[in-house]
Order: structure tokens, then C-alpha cells, then sequence
């Protein structure tokens, strides 16, 4: 009896400042997401019209469209190029050691100071050497254009983020059994049915969890655009992050970025339960 | 069977370091440079190595006062998080089978998937009216934002302990706690390296809760130095690469020394 006393004592303060610092500030977003309150002053009651306001925003819409647009890309980039790294780390190499550090480097940056790295090599380095070279495509700033600003994001993202997924991918292939490659062999397969066969259905597990952790930080992303193009040109990449954070604390938008908040977070779990429930089939096959 | 050396994929791997590496080689080499310079081949390497760049961006942005703060936020953090999520994944995994600890352990486990912007206008408006808009308060909500994924890691561990070691200390007389302290925590070793790993890595670049709770510029971390300064900086590229290869270097130094004990510690972690 003693014991479950003490048990309960062990989680009774992360219980308390958990609830505290985020499931009542949570439970507070979704009832000020019903009123119009600015963040100061007093509010009244507005039923769902915030949220139907959301709906028929173009300001809103626009952040959700470039939003999906850029973590569904950067997604399965970002795994095809994880997977490939963490192979090539997994084979017999020279210098395994080394590789191994120097690609997990990029995980350890800031998220924000690798974007300003990147902002000047976008906006001065790759300019000055298309003008250099002739090469039109490269000559402007991509940054600048409303069409491919979200292409130089999606670079950013990726970049850094393959590090991480590379080490999952590596930790799940150091789980296969060296022999299957080898009865592989004998049996004459090739690298490419070796992987779909073999390599592919072992390292699933790993696949499932980086399909929708990337997607997820992705769905999220805030420090890489504050950095390369402050939402723009235009708002042409402001994602919902963005939109909530400049609506919440500079247009007094606090109850209807709110609503937007809550449907935001509607969005991430509906996305990640589909995401969990297709892989996970695909697994079992 | 072949133990031979694959060459092919040692060269690919090797050739592919260096979109890893020129982003670092440019920062570094611009951050060496002086304006007159940048007009001329910008890969090229720097006439002279002198430290006026570093010196001037110490000064303007204050470096050390930053660095103070990002240290005492990140070493506040972990110890917060060592301490008390090691502890409740204890209690948590020794007590799945009972209902109320299930459903904790699903309640704290849900908040991976709460987008940080639903709790932050609401979070925001409470830190700043309890007094908590500094640095203790950042480290305490950083205890908060990283329960999650903690305790799914330490509980997945804390299961693979024997319980035996435990049933022969209560036999002896030892209370819960004492079991916890002094047999539990010391085994749980491997788990701290990993979670102190990432939450580390996770507060010291952290910028978005800072930039939101911290009011007062002089308690600034470094990422979010570097983003008030863009004003500045956006005339001066060299001073700016400078203060950007400032903030990273404690980072990268720790790095080099210790990168296998941090990639194995990532790498524990996602074995969980």
C-alpha cells in the first residue's frame, strides 16, 4: 500500500506542470477559439464563426497550401536520400567512421542559423556564379520568386534533416541479418531485388516512424522560413506556424488564430493516423 | 564471404560530404573575410586570418552574455529533465498494468502529436503574468515540451530492467524512493546519455519558445541573438558569419570530441 503511495508521489509534479504549462494552456486556446478576445480586453462569445472564417480565408488557405506543399515534398526527399546515405554507411566502406560523423553533422546546427547560411548563399553566392557562368536558371535570386521560393525552403529543410532520418535508417539496417544477404548472393540477386526483398520489409518499422516524424516537423516548420524568406515573397511561403504566431501577436488575431490552431492541429493528427495506418499495412505484407 | 573494401560506395559517400561541408567551409571563410574581399571570388580563401570580425561581433552582439544564457538554459534543462521524467517513467512503467498509469502514460505520450502554436498564444499570455518570461521559466516549460517523447524512451528502457534487484532491496527494507535512487537511476545510465543528448541539442537550438517567452533582450539565447541582429547584419555579411560561426562553434567543438558517444546515444534512442 506504501508503494502505490509512492508511485503516486513520483508522478503527482510532472503530472501538475504538465497539465499546468500545456494541456490548460491547450484548453485554453480551443475556448478562446469561441470568443473574439484580441489577447487583452474583453471578449464575447462568437460560436464557430471563427472557424468558418478559417475556411474562407485566402490568407489561410494560402499558408495550408504551401504548408502541405513543402512537407510532402520535403518528406519523401528527405527519406529516399536518408535511405540511400544510411546504405552507403551500412556497406563495407573505408573511412566509416568519419562519414558517419561528418553527415550526422548537420543535426547537431542551429535550424535558424544554418537558414541564414543558406539565405546568403541563395540570395548572393548562386547568383553571382550563374552570372559568372552564363547559366540563366541560376542567375536570380529564387528566394525573390514567388513561384520557386518554397524550392529553396524545401533545400534548407532537407539538408538538415536527412542527418537525423540517415542515423534512424542506419540503426534499423544494423538490425538486419548479414547472412539473408549472403544466401542472397549465392541464390544470384540482384542489388536492386535485394533491397525490395530483403532490405526493404526488415528495416518497414523504421520507414512507418520516419514517414511520419518527418512529415510531422515538417507540417510544423517555423525557424527555416523565419530565416530564408520571412513568409514571402509576398506571403507566398508563410506556413501555419508563421500565420498563427504573426496573427496571434501582432494583428490581435488571438481567438481566430486560435481556431486556426485547433483545425491545425485536427490536420497533423488526421494526417498521422492516416500516415501510421497505410504504413503499417503496407508492413504486414 | 567478402570482407573486401566496397569502393564504389566509399567514393559516392565521400563525394557527397561535400554538400555536407561547403556550407561550413563558406561560413568559415567568410567570417575571416573583410568587406573589400566579398567583391572579389567568394570561395576563395582569405587573405589573412585575423580575428577583427570575431572581436567586433563579440562586442556588438554581446556574445558572452548570450552564450551565459544559452548555457545556463540548456544545463537547466537537462537537469530538470534527468531528474523528474526519469522518475515518472519509473512509477509509469512499473505500474502499466493499473489503469491510471496506462492512462498517463498515453496522456503525456499524446502531446508529440499537439502542435506547439495550439498552446502558445495561451502559454504566452500565462508565463508573462506569473513572472515566468526568463530564463528559469524557459527551462521549466523546456521540461514540459520534452516530457513527451521522454518518458516514451524511459519507460520503453526502464521495462527491460529486472525487477529482482528491486524486490531484494524492498526485502531489505528500502523504500521506494531508495529503490528508485539508488538502484533504478544508476541503471538507467545508458537512457540519461541518450535523453541528456537530445534534449541538449533540442534547448540549445531552440528558437521558437525563446523567441516567444523571453521579453527581456539582455536574457536573449544564441539562435535568438543572431535573429535580432539581422538588421544589422544584413549590411555587414562578414560580421554576421562571424557571429553565426560564434553560435555554432561550442556546439561543433563538443561534437568532434564527443560524436560517437552522441551518435550512439541518438542511436539508442531510436532502438527503443
Amino acid at each position: 500500500m506504501k508503494r502505490d503511495h509512492a508511485f503516486l508521489l513520483m508522478v503527482i509534479p510532472a503530472f501538475v506542470l504538465f497539465f499546468i504549462f500545456h494541456t490548460y494552456p491547450a484548453l485554453q486556446g480551443v475556448f478562446y477559439s469561441f470568443t473574439n478576445f484580441k489577447g487583452y480586453g474583453n471578449w464575447d462569445f462568437t460560436g464557430f464563426s471563427n472557424y468558418f472564417k478559417v475556411f474562407q480565408d485566402s490568407r489561410a488557405l494560402g499558408a495550408y497550401g504551401f504548408t502541405f506543399q513543402f512537407a510532402i515534398v520535403s518528406t519523401i526527399l528527405v527519406n529516399i536520400i536518408s535511405v540511400l546515405i544510411a546504405m552507403g554507411l551500412n556497406a563495407k566502406i573505408k573511412f566509416r567512421k568519419t562519414l558517419r560523423a561528418t553527415y550526422f553533422l548537420p543535426f547537431i546546427l542551429s535550424v535558424l542559423i544554418v537558414s541564414y547560411i543558406f539565405q546568403f548563399i541563395f540570395t548572393h553566392m548562386v547568383p553571382d556564379l550563374g552570372q559568372a557562368l552564363g547559366i540563366e536558371a541560376l542567375s536570380k535570386n529564387i528566394l525573390g520568386d514567388q513561384d520557386l521560393a518554397w524550392v529553396g525552403i524545401v533545400i534548407v529543410a532537407v539538408w538538415q534533416s536527412v542527418a537525423f532520418n540517415t542515423l534512424l535508417y542506419l540503426a534499423g539496417l544494423s538490425t538486419v541479418d548479414e547472412q539473408l544477404y549472403e544466401a542472397a548472393d549465392i541464390d544470384g540477386a540482384k542489388a536492386w531485388s535485394k533491397f525490395w526483398r530483403i532490405t526493404f520489409p526488415l528495416i518497414a518499422p523504421f520507414f512507418t516512424i520516419n514517414m511520419v516524424v518527418a512529415m510531422k516537423n515538417f507540417l510544423m516548420a517555423f525557424d527555416q522560413i523565419i530565416a530564408l524568406t520571412g513568409g514571402g515573397p509576398g506571403r507566398a511561403t508563410e506556413s501555419i506556424s508563421l500565420l498563427i504566431y504573426r496573427g496571434g501577436f501582432e494583428a490581435g488575431q488571438f481567438a481566430y488564430q486560435s481556431a486556426n490552431a485547433v483545425i491545425y492541429f485536427i490536420v497533423i493528427v488526421v494526417i498521422s493516423v492516416v500516415q501510421l495506418r497505410i504504413l503499417e499495412r503496407k508492413e504486414v505484407k | 564471404m567478402s570482407n573486401r573494401i566496397n569502393w564504389k560506395a566509399t567514393i559516392l559517400l565521400i563525394l557527397g560530404t561535400i554538400f555536407i561541408l561547403f556550407p561550413i567551409y563558406l561560413t568559415v571563410i567568410i567570417a575571416f573575410k573583410t568587406p573589400q574581399e566579398m567583391s572579389g571570388n567568394i570561395l576563395a580563401l582569405p587573405e589573412s586570418w585575423g580575428f577583427g570580425n570575431f572581436t567586433e561581433a563579440i562586442e556588438v552582439t554581446n556574445f558572452f552574455n548570450a552564450l551565459g544564457n544559452s548555457v545556463f538554459v540548456t544545463v537547466l534543462t537537462v537537469i530538470i529533465v534527468i531528474l523528474t521524467h526519469s522518475l515518472v517513467a519509473y512509477a509509469i512503467a512499473r505500474n502499466m498494468h493499473k489503469k491510471f498509469y496506462k492512462f498517463l502514460y498515453f496522456y503525456f505520450i499524446s502531446a508529440m502529436f499537439i502542435p506547439f502554436p495550439i498552446i502558445m498564444l495561451p502559454l504566452v499570455l500565462q508565463t508573462s503574468s506569473w513572472g515566468m518570461d526568463n530564463l528559469v521559466g524557459l527551462g521549466i516549460l523546456n521540461g514540459v515540451m520534452h516530457l513527451a517523447f521522454n518518458v516514451f524512451i524511459y519507460v520503453g528502457y526502464v521495462k527491460t530492467l529486472p525487477v529482482e534487484l528491486e524486490e531484494a532491496a524492498i526485502i531489505d527494507g528500502a523504500n521506494t524512493f531508495q529503490v528508485f535512487w539508488k538502484i533504478i537511476f544508476p541503471m538507467m545510465k545508458p537512457m540519461h546519455a541518450t535523453v541528456a543528448i537530445l534534449t541538449a541539442l533540442a534547448a540549445w537550438n531552440d528558437f521558437m519558445l525563446p523567441l516567444v517567452i523571453l521579453s527581456d533582450s539582455s536574457m536573449y539565447t544564441l539562435p535568438l541573438v543572431q535573429y535580432a541582429f539581422q538588421g544589422q547584419f544584413s549590411t555587414d555579411y562578414n560580421l554576421a558569419f562571424a557571429s553565426y560561426l560564434l553560435a555554432m562553434l561550442p556546439m561543433v567543438v563538443l561534437y568532434i570530441f564527443v560524436q560517437k558517444w552522441i551518435i550512439g546515444g541518438v542511436m539508442r534512442g531510436s532502438l527503443k
